[in-house]
């Protein structure tokens, strides 16, 4: 608890107990009105002084309809109609609320402040005699070199110099695979590092580093409010002067047309007031949201604002960019068909010291394969055939490796193969000895991140620069509803703006890989760039980051995106549903002062306590 | 010029209300109050910036006494 809630707290423990004591009191002495009066007034100060305060604040500025306003009023009228305990109680009530929420509202916001606990404190920065001394990250250019010992947070974007360890991105991207770092690859700032010391030279100042970016994203996240949130405030900017005219009608008429009993109808108007209160709704929306958006940025999947949290919850198209989304963009051998007699090995060895001059990336892919590079000795007379492949003699025996129309042109009879991606033919003196199948590998997980978006009722469409043939394959394999396949780069633009043209209904998401797409990514409804750690342009454009390559993280964001809406809508349906009951049995005189307390202070915690249900996201 | 400050305001609603108050004052082009995350974020033009600053504390502090930020 802060200074500010414990001294609510404190208030609170001795109004209730003075309260407690006047109560007992009133059963047993009679004192004259005035001295009562007198009592009940010292509780209701010490609870209320600052409610009235602000109240009277309020009226000289001109800003008059507020909760303060609301609770001064019902608690300054209930005090003259002579109800003294119902005074003190309600006001006593309305500020355990408050605190209640004050609570509530600083548990989430320290409990995403610790999931988002990436920021580094310090920086080893070593000179050029080899000395270390620690600073500020701010302070540390670009170019230095930093040092940072097992265990520490790495400061600053940068490339390994020297040393060798493991990373730990948990803490970026959710996912706790460690990641490994040698001499010359790139860190990135906030990962955590393991058992090795590494020595770093680095490469963007802090305030383009990821970490400070994924911070400034997250913080800027809660400026950008949900269609929802501003329903709220406009809601409410007009509802609480409406109820305060209610009730002040409420209190006037109907003694005016009915004559008399004006007693009874100022009580209705005062608990009228207490039931009216907006607090419930004007705070839980604001925490639904941000709990929404902490608990996915837990998961690795930043979402730059509400309002991206509300369409992501409404998609009903997501549209794939394939290569780095569904596919990891590299070409390896996915499959190996030798002919009858041949050893596999045989096969792949044959093909790729054939191929051993070549820097075409399927010969690269195919060097890959093998354990050990290919022995390009005894390879002499390369010949590389345009559009068909290589010829060469290796070990004095000639080789063909290639497509299925080099084999054709030289008359080997071999044995077509339907595998979706590149397939290479290899022959050795005339004699078929089977086929190598190179495609651009699916990511394990994208089957299933598929088949839960099409669960989840979503169309979903790839588009590729692709082969027709490995584009359907593909497409098959996922169970992808729609491809269109062949396109050129400018190509995906048009063809997401007729999909945005056509859609119906829900809204559309773009995927990629943020290398090229920033412009489609801007355009659709909510642009996903993913595995988009380190990349500045895909963060820039993109309105949900997937912080690494994951495309399951795609259903996750929609599920709690959805989840976030489902209570956003329960609040306020529950909320103006139990508002608006209790405000008709209050203006009929069978909802008293008490149930008035639970319409306004009972409501507010049920529905911040649905609210925080946000932040318990599972993974 | 745009740019962001630590806040302390104690209510959902007056963080709302500071920010269509602001958004109303003369020469500010863009403002917006996160409750949540405790920011106001001010953007307005370089030159009437400070001047632009001040009406705005005054404006949030008139609907909300207990307003405090970090300038």
């Amino acid at each position: 608890m802060t200074k500010k809630q414990k001294k609510v707290l404190r208030r609170i423990v001795i109004a209730a107990v003075l309260f407690a004591a006047l109560s007992v009191a009133g059963r047993l002495a009679a004192l004259p009105w005035y001295a009562w009066l007198a009592l009940y007034l010292i509780p209701y100060l010490v609870i209320g002084y600052d409610v009235l305060r602000k109240a009277a604040l309020g009226v000289v500025h001109g800003e008059v309809f507020d909760e303060n306003f609301l609770m001064a009023v019902a608690t300054v009228g209930a005090v003259a109609l002579g109800e003294y305990g119902e005074g003190v109680a309600v006001m006593l009530f309305y500020q355990v609320g408050e605190l209640f929420q004050s609570y509530a509202v600083g548990k989430s916001r320290r409990s995403i402040a610790a999931l988002m606990d990436i920021r580094p404190d310090s920086a080893n920065l070593e000179d050029a005699a080899g000395a270390v001394q620690t600073v500020d990250p701010e302070d540390v250019p670009v170019g230095a070199v930093i040092v940072v010992r097992p265990g520490e947070k790495i400061p600053l974007d940068g490339v390994v110099l020297s040393g060798e360890s493991t990373l730990n991105t948990s803490a970026l991207t959710g996912e706790s695979r460690p990641r490994s770092a040698r001499a010359g690859d790139a860190v990135i700032s906030g990962s955590v590092n393991g058992d090795g010391l590494l020595r770093v030279q680095v490469s963007k100042a802090y305030g383009q580093s990821t970490v400070a970016r994924i911070l400034d994203l997250v913080e800027n996240s809660s400026l950008k409010k949900a269609r929802a949130e501003n329903f709220i405030t406009k809601f409410a900017r007009y509802y609480t002067p409406a109820v305060c005219l209610a009730a002040l009608a409420l209190a006037v008429l109907p003694p005016l047309a009915l004559g008399g009993g004006w007693g009874v109808w100022v009580r209705r108007a005062l608990t009228f007031l207490v039931i009216s209160c907006p607090c419930a709704l004007v705070i839980s929306i604001p925490l639904s949201f941000f709990g929404g958006i902490g608990g996915a940025s837990r998961c690795g999947v930043l979402i730059k604002g509400g309002n991206y949290l509300e369409t992501l919850a409404h998609t009903g198209t997501v549209v794939f960019d394939k290569t780095g989304t569904l596919t990891r963009g590299t070409f390896r051998v996915s499959r190996l068909r030798p002919a009858p007699g041949v050893d596999e090995g045989d096969l792949l060895r044959t093909a790729a010291r054939a191929e051993s001059y070549s820097s075409h990336p399927i010969s690269k892919s195919l060097r890959e394969a093998l354990p050990a590079a290919p022995d390009a000795a005894g390879v002499t007379d390369v010949k590389e055939i345009a559009g068909r492949g290589v010829a060469a003699l290796v070990d004095g025996r000639r080789v063909l490796a290639g497509s299925a129309k080099l084999m054709q042109e030289q008359g080997v009879a071999y044995t077509p193969d339907e595998g979706v991606g590149t397939v290479v033919y290899v022959a050795r003196d005339g004699a078929f000895l089977g086929s190598i199948l190179i495609a651009d590998e699916i990511k394990e997980t994208a089957p299933a991140a598929v088949a839960a978006l099409r669960r989840q009722g979503v169309r979903t469409v790839m588009l590729t620069g692709d082969s027709r043939a490995v584009a359907e394959g593909v497409a098959a394999q996922l169970g992808l509803d729609e491809v269109h396949a062949e396109l050129l780069p400018a190509d995906k633009g048009e063809r997401v703006e007729s999909l945005l043209a056509a859609r119906s209904g829900g809204s559309l998401a773009f995927v990629g890989d943020g290398i090229n797409d920033a412009p489609v990514l801007t355009r659709a409804d909510v642009g996903i760039a993913m595995g988009a750690l380190g990349s500045d342009a895909a963060i820039e454009a993109a309105d949900v980051v997937l912080m690494d390559d994951d495309p399951a993280k795609i259903s996750l964001a929609m599920r709690i995106a959805r989840k976030c809406m489902r209570i956003v809508y329960e609040n306020i349906v529950f909320a103006l549903g139990v508002k608006a009951l209790f405000l008709l049995l209050g203006a009929a005189g069978i909802a008293n002062m008490w149930w008035a307390v639970f319409a306004d202070v009972g409501v507010m915690v049920l529905a911040v306590l649905n609210a925080m249900r946000m932040l318990a996201v599972k993974k | 010029m745009r740019k962001k400050f630590a806040i302390e305001v104690d209510c959902a609603n007056c963080a709302a209300k500071i920010e269509n108050a602001v958004k109303a004052l003369p020469g500010v082009n863009e403002c917006n109050v996160s409750f949540m995350a405790q920011k106001l974020l001010l953007d307005a033009d370089d030159a009437q910036f400070p001047s632009v600053l001040k009406a705005a504390v005054k404006a949030a502090k008139k609907i909300e006494p207990d307003f405090e930020i970090e300038l």
